[in-house]
């Protein structure tokens, strides 16, 4: 049968802007390229913040790759930038302008079923001249292997296929990286949880509201005391006509509070500091939720395997490191490598040395250090340890600390423009909730505004997604409330009480005894993975065209 | 390949769409004229064999003038090349044999033999299911009917198929036949593409069918009785031996279930509801 099995020069799952970098590159060195993309349109399945970066020091820019990309794709460049410290109804709001414009050429709000569907239509003409193509509703499950070496990939919709390459760009829950060995769900300390509310806003009223002309924009990052102390952030992107807002939270921190994502989200939509931009009128167009890597402890270092290379999220190449939230941009710069990488490989007819190129060039072209900065390695970690952390946030909360903070005001708003300062951000409690709120309470001042926001409850939410509904994708293999009670807090369509979600806590009576569990239906599922971390499970993506299709993401 | 599909133009019977008068009547005016909905499997099933074997697929009608918009929907929904029109007056009123005499006649017209036909199983007025044999009769070809699934072997000039025994889903059987053949799809076919060469072959072909759809007219024939060399005696009604003796509507079923009608708004209206069902779910 192996001989019938078609053949592809290469072979790139998932059309996220990491797949069509790598595709387009792979095209532009005439390579025949297959991509694979499972949604009903690419851009149905992801969710961004979203913000999408061009860096002065990447080798590779998403304009660079696609010409009209910002013409056509993104929603406005984002010229203002602001954090604001959250203590009560108490602000304190420093310009980050300086630590957004740095290694900046431009950042542009996006929202990802507009922007990949233009992507995808570029990716299919442009690897449509080199015999391949894209073909969307196709499902990637796995890996296919020769005598244990890796030679393609399995799907549900086709027969296998073979290829020189394999690029893996199927996102946070790449099902090819974890069938290689490469990536898993086992930390929660490695992952964010980020919910969104796409918000429907007359354009005239963002340029009003925000004080922006009609092609600027402004990104608003919020952290403090409202999120129940729970560690991370909200942020407010504009969009042409739309905001795009939402909570990014340490998946360890949201599991052991056991916060509900949702209610975080609606904290910030209902904060007063809201109501100057949202108005009196709530019209909410989507909910959505994703797993974000967090590339400092979860970027694979060396990310490729046979001829399998992982790229973007599939990689862990996402880069959360306090203000500075970037993914998108790396995705690409990875793909577009990863593609080089293989040009290169082949023009020496050595294919076979593609991934251990493309890691090369990673560390190279100093991508790696922005992901996984030795900077956090040294100090981050540091402050991660229990009694420095224990310390700090003692010190930060005293006297002598908020002593500190108001003698400082200046020096702090530098301090968070600084990159440098930034990328040492340790992940605790002090800089996401402690420090913010002191300084909130220490500089802040009262906001008066009120905010009449009452924003949709889940089952609204849940119901007004789109799916087609396909067989069950995820497996519960310890229903024990002990093994997998988490989910049903964490699961950002699943509450305690909610009959509507995914996942449901029962009480079960059998032989006089009572069993605590948890029942699953994937029905309402938004492909997120979160369970996959914080549950036992089986976990796969549905099949092709199936699932939750996100009209916004 | 050359391929075929016969098509008919037939009220649309959706919800919404059609329209009835007060005893019960058609009304063909207010009703628009469709394809065939049968029919769409026939063209997929020649479209796939265009993906998978390469060639043309040509859509024949035979009917009145206002066909046309029916030949453009069965481009641009299902991917046809090219549209011929078998149509003049002397053609109209014809019953299923003068129809299958005269369709039979415009695939002898075409400048190549067809390597298949394809025809869908039934329409949705008629409901006869007797032209497409009677069109394979007049060409005294193998017929394959109530196919699932089919595959071409190009070189030994033999189509392979899956089909439903006695229409009936629980007793399916293969059977090979020469070309050229004459093949009813049932409802039943789902074309399958398991190659991504396949899928991107479909993408193609389906964007240049699309875009030619709209300049429909340039690729369309007509062809009238004299086109065809028919004697006007032996078509459309003169031509047709089936004499309608009547058409009874169909009855109303009568309605045995006794009804009692509660005012769920009135206060007692909903105790009312729970105190009826009771019996029921306590299993009486």
């Amino acid at each position: 049968m192996t001989d019938s099995y078609e053949e592809y020069e290469a072979v790139v799952v998932g059309c996220g802007p990491g797949g069509a970098a790598a595709a387009a590159n792979l095209a532009r060195n005439g390579v025949e390229t297959l991509v694979l993309e499972r949604g009903v349109d690419a851009g149905s399945k992801n969710v961004s913040g979203g913000l999408i970066y061009a860096e002065e020091s990447a080798p590779y820019t998403i304009d660079g790759l696609f010409p009209d990309f910002r013409e056509e794709a993104t929603e406005r460049p984002v010229t203002e930038n602001y954090i604001h410290n959250v203590a009560g109804e108490k602000v304190k709001t420093f310009d980050i302008g300086d630590l957004h414009h740095h290694d900046t050429a431009w950042a542009d709000s996006v929202l990802r079923r507009k922007m990949d569907s233009w992507l995808a239509q570029q990716v299919h003409e442009r690897t449509r001249e080199t015999g391949g193509g894209l073909l969307t509703e196709v499902h990637v499950t796995g890996l296919l292997r020769e005598r244990g070496e890796i030679v393609g990939v399995t799907t549900e919709e086709l027969d296998p296929i073979k290829a020189d390459l394999i690029v893996a760009a199927d996102g946070v829950n790449s099902e090819l990286a974890r069938d290689a060995g490469l990536m898993d769900w086992e930390e929660p300390e490695e992952w964010f949880q980020g919910v969104k509310a796409v918000v429907d806003v007359d354009p005239a009223a963002i340029n009003e509201r925000f004080d922006v002309d009609a092609d600027d924009g402004a990104a608003h990052l919020f952290s403090g005391d409202l999120f129940d102390g729970v560690r991370g952030g909200g942020f407010l992107y504009t969009n042409e006509s739309s905001l795009s807002i939402g909570t990014v939270f340490h998946l360890d921190s949201l599991a052991e509070e056991e916060a509900e994502p949702h209610e975080l989200l609606d904290s910030l939509l209902t904060h007063p500091l809201m109501a100057q931009w949202l108005g009196d009128e709530y019209d909410e167009r989507e909910y959505s939720a994703k797993l974000v890597p967090d590339s400092k402890k979860a970027a694979h270092p060396s990310p490729h395997e046979d001829r399998l290379v992982l790229v973007g999220d599939a990689a862990g190449q996402m880069q959360a490191q306090g203000p500075i939230i970037k993914g998108m941009n790396h995705a690409v710069t990875a793909g577009a490598l990863a593609a080089e990488a293989f040009a290169d490989a082949r023009s020496r007819s050595e294919p076979h040395r593609a991934g251990e190129l493309y890691e090369k060039k990673l560390h190279d072209e100093g991508v790696m250090d922005k992901l996984r900065p030795t900077r956090y390695e040294v100090f981050g970690r540091l402050g991660e340890l229990g009694p420095v952390d224990d310390l700090s946030n003692s010190v930060a909360e005293s006297a002598v600390g908020r002593f500190g903070v108001r003698a400082a005001s200046g020096l702090l708003e530098r301090a968070y423009s600084s990159p440098t300062l930034v990328s040492m951000i340790p992940d605790t409690k002090l800089p996401y909730v402690t420090l913010p709120t002191v300084i909130a309470e220490e500089l802040g001042e009262r906001v008066e505004d009120e905010n009449t926001v009452s924003p949709p409850d889940l089952a609204d939410r849940i119901g007004d997604l789109t799916y087609d509904v396909g067989d069950p994708h995820i497996e519960l293999l310890d229903k024990s409330f002990e093994a997998s009670g988490t989910a049903v807090t964490a699961c950002p369509v699943s509450a305690k009480d909610f009959g509507g979600g995914c996942y449901r806590d029962e009480r079960v009576q059998t032989n006089g005894t009572e069993e605590h569990l948890v029942s699953l239906d994937t029905q309402p599922c938004v492909e997120c993975g979160t369970c996959a971390v914080v549950a036992d499970t089986e976990w796969e993506h549905p099949a092709g065209g199936k699932g939750v299709e996100f009209k916004q993401g | 390949m050359r391929t075929v599909v016969l098509t008919k133009g037939v009220p649309d019977f959706r919800e919404g769409q059609v329209s009835f008068d007060e005893e019960g009547h058609l009304e063909r005016g207010k009703t628009p004229t469709v394809m065939n909905p049968n029919d769409k499997h026939a063209l997929r099933a020649a479209f796939q064999t265009k993906v998978r074997n390469g060639g043309q697929v040509s859509l024949m009608s035979m009917g009145p003038p206002g066909y046309e918009e029916v030949l453009q929907e069965g481009m641009r929904d299902v991917y046809a090349d090219d549209l011929y029109l078998l149509s003049d007056r002397e053609m109209g009123a014809a019953d299923t044999w003068a129809t299958a005499m005269t369709v039979a006649s415009g695939l002898q017209k075409l400048d190549e033999e067809p390597d298949l036909v394809f025809a869908g199983f039934k329409t949705a007025d008629g409901e006869t299911g007797h032209t497409g044999p009677q069109t394979c009769w007049c060409l005294d070809w193998p017929i394959i009917t109530h196919v699932l699934s089919l595959d071409i072997d190009e070189d030994e000039r033999t189509v392979r198929a899956k089909r439903l025994v006695d229409g009936d889903i629980s007793e399916i059987e293969t059977v090979e036949a020469p070309m050229p053949c004459f093949i009813v799809a049932d409802p039943e076919f789902e074309p399958t593409y398991r190659r991504a060469s396949h899928r991107l072959k479909h993408k193609d072909l389906r964007d240049e069918t699309q875009a030619r759809a709209a300049d429909y007219e340039d690729h369309l024939t007509v062809w009238d009785h004299t086109d065809l060399n028919l004697d006007p005696d032996y078509i459309g009604l003169d031509g047709s031996p089936t004499i309608v003796a009547g058409v009874d509507p169909i009855p109303k079923a009568p309605s045995e279930r006794e009804a009692t009608v509660i005012d769920a708004g009135a206060d007692e209206g909903m105790e009312q509801v729970l105190d009826e069902l009771a019996p029921y779910a306590a299993g009486d």
